[in-house]
């Protein structure tokens, strides 16, 4: 019902929008100079009723609250008083900010390393054998779950009973198996934050591999036929003739992975939420925003940081995009 | 490529059966993750605690002990005293395999045997869990006898589990609440920028190419950034009108502007790939901008409408951060995501209800995923520079 009414609006404005321009000034139906009149004014005003309601959203939803979050970030608590930049000093003096900054600088070094050469085995592997498709999917699939699903799927398998009991979650399992004892995984300060990558890695890798193995059939065959006729081994034809030509497609991926890292949320709050010295700089900001009444200044300023950290690499992104022909 | 990899791998049958081995493993050991709550949501939740997963498959010994039934409950018969009953409740939910009167030695005696408890008394507990206590002086006190057996419990498969978490763990609930969140939320935003992207890609008017920039540039910016102003705004409308500041409507918009930078990034960079002789013909014969783009564009774009709306899809039923800051969290307005969240606060260590929950979750995602992948990937290949 509820939705009916939105997405109905949504319709309705559009098409009589439309048909207001049309009854104002008609192009049909009057005399020629009016005629060419009308449809000087219709081609003025059209653009922007097409233009008009996404305009309008993204100055509300993404141009205003950039700016307000900047300045929100030099304010205090409540969002009134300037304090400078008390509140990046604070952040930087903060343990657990620094924490936060640490843990997410270790999960840019490993997950978006492990996801690109993750999937460029398995796409380099996988097409070579003729049920690759069916592997690809399989693999692809955990890109399709939610982090909140996917916390629940992992903290399953690190689930913890005490020594000698029967585990029920796998790694314990193994561990037990092999005749180690059991670890409460999760809580391990450092080591933890590894167990929660695992998960990020396990969802992204099936992207990786999908970019990598598209841009793999790209490569010209002739390259490939005349290297094995030159002799080279495959080890050879991987590392001087498919990694360079794809060079410019892991960048890609990484890049992208580095981005999707360095927001990375869901999974730190539903694993730890930032226990046991794993938090990161999403799930910290996410706290400042509610917990205790919130406090947005501080909150802001963390938002900045992401920012300032994601647009570099965003903005070279997108110059690669554009430089391949997306634009 | 086929053939030229067919070579290089073909060299010996062993790399060929490396390949082939090294993919199963690698397929197993990221499908693995996924069984294991799909087979964990369909198990007794009995057994859940008692025995891994990957064992649920066959039956599991386990030790137990049970009470047999008081004194009062006997009767007499040939002049002696009989206790009768059964461990299982239900009957039948269990196979005996052996029992015994100390808890050292719950083993003792094998399921069916007389075994002697005392003078003059003795206990037979057979394999379908019926037992009977017989003594030579009448019982006294209501306690029963504890006794001790290892039971053989089959594998039991139920949807047990799927009943209770969607009519009584309010996921049903929020699973309805996801729909209403994730319908409009994929079509509003595809609406709104197939018309912008039209118009940015095939109309002519002052500023088009700075709203182009413009477009690009806010693809950038992460959600972050905007969540503390928006929540501010939501609350000062919802103050100044006196309505809840937490809607539908707010969450349905707050979706739209995230999604709107990438899909009119997707939809103009594929629409000005259209034929521009198409647009002209249609001109020539009088054919207005709404009319072209309804019945030539719209149509013509079907396949990057349907990418984008996978991925939007996909996206805002997934999301928890958005929902989180939106919507409430009364169980008119909690989404999947967020009743997962909560369930694994407050359900911590109920495998039963969190496995099915989570499978519940994701098995949407999943449909849409297997049915739709082509575009999903097509989606995907355009989109690896989306900010969200």
């Amino acid at each position: 019902m509820v939705i009916i009414v939105g997405v109905g609006g949504c319709v309705a404005y559009f098409w009589l929008a439309n048909k207001a321009v049309d009854i104002v000034f008609p192009a049909r139906g009057v005399s020629g100079s009016t005629a060419v009149e009308n449809l000087r004014r219709q081609g003025l005003i059209r653009p922007w009723l097409f233009i008009g309601p996404a305009l309008l959203i993204l100055t509300f939803y993404l141009i205003y609250p950039v700016v307000a979050t900047v300045i929100t970030s030099f304010q205090d608590k409540n969002g009134e008083g300037f304090v400078g930049f008390a509140n990046y000093q604070w952040a930087f003096s903060d343990p657990q900010f620094r924490n936060s900054i640490f843990n997410n600088l270790l999960w840019l070094l490993v997950v978006p390393a492990a996801c690109t050469f993750f999937g460029l085995v398995i796409a380099v592997l996988t097409d070579k054998i003729w049920w690759g498709t069916i592997a690809k999917s399989l693999i692809f699939l955990p890109l399709a779950i939610s982090f909140v699903g996917a916390s629940v799927i992992w903290k399953f398998i690190y689930e913890y009973r005490g020594e000698g009991q029967v585990q029920i979650g796998l790694l314990n399992a193994i561990v037990q198996w092999f005749g180690g004892a059991p670890q409460v995984w999760i809580s391990m300060p450092f080591w933890n934050n590894f167990f929660l990558m695992i998960i990020l890695i396990w969802i992204q890798t099936g992207f990786a591999m999908v970019i990598l193995s598209s841009a793999l059939r790209g490569i010209p065959e002739e390259t490939l036929e005349a290297a094995t006729i030159d002799g080279a081994t495959p080890f050879q034809q991987f590392w001087k003739i498919m990694i360079p030509q794809i060079w410019g497609t892991i960048m890609v991926v990484w890049t992208t992975i580095t981005i999707l890292v360095l927001k990375v949320f869901d999974i730190v709050l539903t694993m730890t939420n930032g226990q046991w010295n794993s938090q990161v700089l999403a799930n910290l900001m996410f706290d400042w925003m509610f917990r205790g009444g919130g406090d947005f200044g501080k909150g802001a300023a963390i938002a900045v940081i992401i920012m300032l950290a994601v647009l570099p690499i965003m903005i070279w992104n997108i110059r690669q995009a554009r430089k391949e022909g997306g634009l | 490529m086929a053939q030229a990899s067919g070579n290089s791998a073909g060299k010996s049958g062993f790399g060929k059966y490396a390949v082939h081995i090294a993919v199963i493993l690698i397929v197993l050991l990221w499908s693995l993750p996924t069984i294991g709550i799909l087979v964990t949501s369909l198990r007794d939740k009995n057994q859940i605690v008692t025995s891994g997963w990957w064992s649920s498959f066959s039956s599991s010994t386990q030790t137990g002990q049970a009470r047999l039934a008081g004194g009062d409950k006997s009767v007499e018969k040939d002049g002696k005293f009989v206790i009768e009953g059964n461990i299982f409740d239900p009957a039948g939910s269990g196979s005996i395999d052996a029992f015994g009167i100390k808890s050292d030695a719950p083993g003792e005696f094998p399921a069916g045997t007389v075994a002697s408890s005392g003078p003059g008394e003795t206990i037979q507990i057979n394999a379908d869990g019926s037992y009977a206590q017989i003594s030579d002086t009448a019982f006294s006190g209501s306690r029963g006898q504890r006794v001790f057996y290892q039971a053989v419990t089959p594998p039991r498969f139920t949807t047990e589990n799927y009943r209770t978490v969607l009519f009584s763990e309010g996921i049903g609930r929020s699973f309805l609440n996801s729909l209403t969140v994730t319908i409009p939320a994929t079509i509003i935003p595809i609406m709104i920028a197939a018309f912008a992207a039209y118009a940015l890609a095939w109309m002519r008017f002052p500023g088009r190419a700075l709203l182009i920039a413009v477009v690009i540039g806010l693809l950038v910016v992460p959600l972050q950034m905007t969540l503390i102003p928006l929540l501010e705004m939501y609350n000062g409308i919802g103050n100044l009108f006196g309505v809840p500041s937490k809607t539908y409507l707010g969450i349905w918009l707050a979706h739209t502007g995230f999604g709107l930078p990438f899909a009119i990034y997707l939809l103009r960079s594929y629409m000005a790939g259209l034929p521009r002789e198409l647009m002209e013909s249609a001109r020539i014969d009088g054919a207005s901008d709404f009319e072209i783009f309804m019945k030539i564009v719209l149509p013509l774009s079907f396949p990057v409408l349907a990418s984008f709306a996978i991925f939007q899809f996909l996206w805002v039923w997934n999301d928890l951060l958005v929902a989180m800051v939106f919507l409430g969290s009364g169980s008119d307005q909690l989404v999947l995501t967020g009743k997962l969240n909560a369930l694994l606060g407050s359900r911590g260590g109920d495998w039963e209800i969190l496995t099915t929950s989570a499978f519940v979750t994701i098995i949407v995602p999943l449909i849409v995923f297997f049915s739709l992948q082509r575009y999903f990937v097509r989606g995907l290949l355009a989109g690896s520079v989306k900010g969200g």
